[in-house]
């Protein structure tokens, strides 16, 4: 299987976002905000409509878009008066009918943005491994300078913003770190399916784990395996990559439910 | 005495023409603990927010040590023990991860605490009595046990003016006997400034020094014993007698 170099070039993005996409899911989950990946990603759909329709690299675009998206639901969540779930459903919805618009515009309904939706981390280049790495750099540097405000605003967000800490500002980051991933990850799980490797690592995590550390830990581990295991069986079994990570990581859930009543846990 | 708190003539709504609070007149000195009790509904966590200066009244002044509480530049001194719904029980946190999240405002927010922060985290953790569960998750413990890991963390951010809204809620009898004199070893040793604002105030009647009744507007402020005998709260032994 490392014979071939798209396989390992797979291995390696699927790897950075495999770590990555817990590592911000975590905070996600623990704010009971676990669907925000699903809305940025619709968000980051009409990105890749965009990019089609004006001829410019659809990854940009989709960043783009991401962005705006996740610091839109922010927005209106914190500064809107509109309620969190709902913001989360204009921006979901809005994003999901401006991508069929733009793509119906530009006539593309067709394989190439099929790979946008489910993924298509097998014809990853060595310049898409490079964007992957710097940016998912940057993205497990942030969480790592931020965790102790990230974590400590999902404890107490009121006891936080009383004590006069820049809530607005950590909110923003989080929801421009939840785009940069869902962004990187399009291409390894695909739109449909990004939300999912934000989640499932953390819920499985959570289920075995005795500390917020802990917990963040093993997730990024969890969503590390389930990357490397899901490639490896889709490479040998002929699956669909993206679909076959996502079943790995359910699997974790599934293997963290029955062994957590063993390890005393709840 | 000089002032913690101060509400000179305060009226708020939430939308045009509605009055939650009205014509509300209070005065916290520093190293005073007050607590605030009413009705559900009858504008105790209203009132919350406008001392901590997270609204604006919409007549009349709000002052935190002397300062426009919604300008107020020195929040970190600051603690606020919120609602339960609104903090993270069931999060995976250990006892001390919630208690150093108090150290974010005064510890920065970049990496990891400094020794300093640590000692102090450590130190809260002692006063509330957890230290034997100081590396337990949080959620493994009783509603009572959570609120005294709130209250550390609280206590580890160095507050001048503690705030405790609705801190009973969920808790047992006893455990609410515990937590108030746990309020008043506190009050002691410390000398802090403690707000404790519930809708039942029998736990912490024998320790504090005034009883505010709010409903929109204060309709009793002063010594418990002073309190008609049919408000007492008959739930507390020390209350009926």
């Amino acid at each position: 299987m490392l014979d071939s170099e798209f396989m390992r070039l797979a291995l390696g993005a699927g790897a950075i976002v495999g770590v990555l996409a817990p590592a911000v899911g975590f905070f996600l989950v623990q704010r009971r905000q676990s669907l925000i990946g699903d809305g940025i990603g619709h968000v980051a759909f009409a990105g890749v409509a965009a990019g089609i329709l004006l001829d410019l690299p659809p990854v940009l675009t989709a960043l783009v878009a991401a962005v705006a998206g996740g610091v839109a639901i922010e927005l209106l969540r914190s500064r809107g008066g509109t309620a969190g779930d709902q913001a989360l459903a204009l921006v979901f919805y809005t994003g999901i009918a401006l991508g069929v618009v733009l793509v119906s515009a530009a006539g593309a309904l067709d394989v190439d943005l099929f790979q946008y939706l489910f993924g298509s981390i097998l014809t990853i280049t060595g310049t898409d491994l490079a964007v992957v790495a710097v940016l998912g750099a940057v993205g497990l540097a942030t969480v790592g300078l931020l965790y102790r405000a990230l974590a400590g605003v999902s404890i107490d967000e009121e006891g936080a913003r009383v004590a006069g800490v820049p809530i607005g500002a950590l909110n923003v980051t989080l929801a421009a770190l939840a785009a940069v991933t869902v962004a990187l990850s399009m291409r390894v799980v695909g739109i449909l399916l990004v939300a999912a490797l934000m989640v499932l690592p953390v819920s499985a995590a959570g289920r075995v784990a005795r500390s917020m550390r802990s917990t963040l830990l093993l997730s990024m581990a969890v969503g590390l395996g389930s990357a490397l295991v899901g490639l490896t069986v889709a490479y040998y079994a002929d699956a669909p990559p993206g679909g076959t990570i996502v079943l790995v990581a359910a699997a974790g859930y599934v293997a963290a439910l029955v062994v957590s009543p063993v390890l005393g846990r709840r | 005495m000089p002032l913690a708190v101060e509400l000179e003539g305060v009226s708020f709504g939430y939308r045009p023409g509605q009055r939650v609070l009205e014509d509300v007149r209070l005065r916290l000195g520093e190293g005073e603990f007050v607590a605030v009790a009413g009705p559900n509904g009858g504008g105790k966590t209203t009132l919350v927010r406008v001392v901590l200066g997270l609204e604006r009244p919409t007549e009349g002044k709000a002052f935190l040590f002397g300062e426009a509480a919604h300008r107020f530049s020195r929040r970190r001194v600051l603690g606020y023990l919120a609602q339960r719904s609104q903090l993270a029980g069931d999060a995976p946190a250990t006892v001390r991860e919630v208690v150093s999240a108090g150290r974010l405002a005064a510890g920065g927010l970049l990496g990891p605490l400094r020794r300093r922060d640590r000692e102090l985290v450590s130190e809260a953790v002692q006063r509330v009595g957890l230290h034997d569960v100081a590396d337990v998750p949080l959620r493994t413990l009783s509603g009572g046990m959570q609120q005294r890991a709130f209250i550390a963390k609280a206590l580890a951010g160095e507050p001048s003016l503690l705030v405790l809204d609705e801190p009973t809620t969920g808790v047992d009898a006893e455990s609410q006997e515990s937590l108030a004199a746990l309020l008043d070893r506190l009050h002691s040793e410390l000398g802090v400034t403690i707000l404790y604002v519930s809708h039942e105030f029998g736990a912490v009647e024998r320790f504090v020094q005034r009883l505010v009744l709010v409903r929109r507007t204060i309709v009793f402020d002063g010594p418990p014993g002073r309190l008609p005998g049919v408000w007492h709260d008959p739930s507390h032994a020390h209350a009926r007698q």
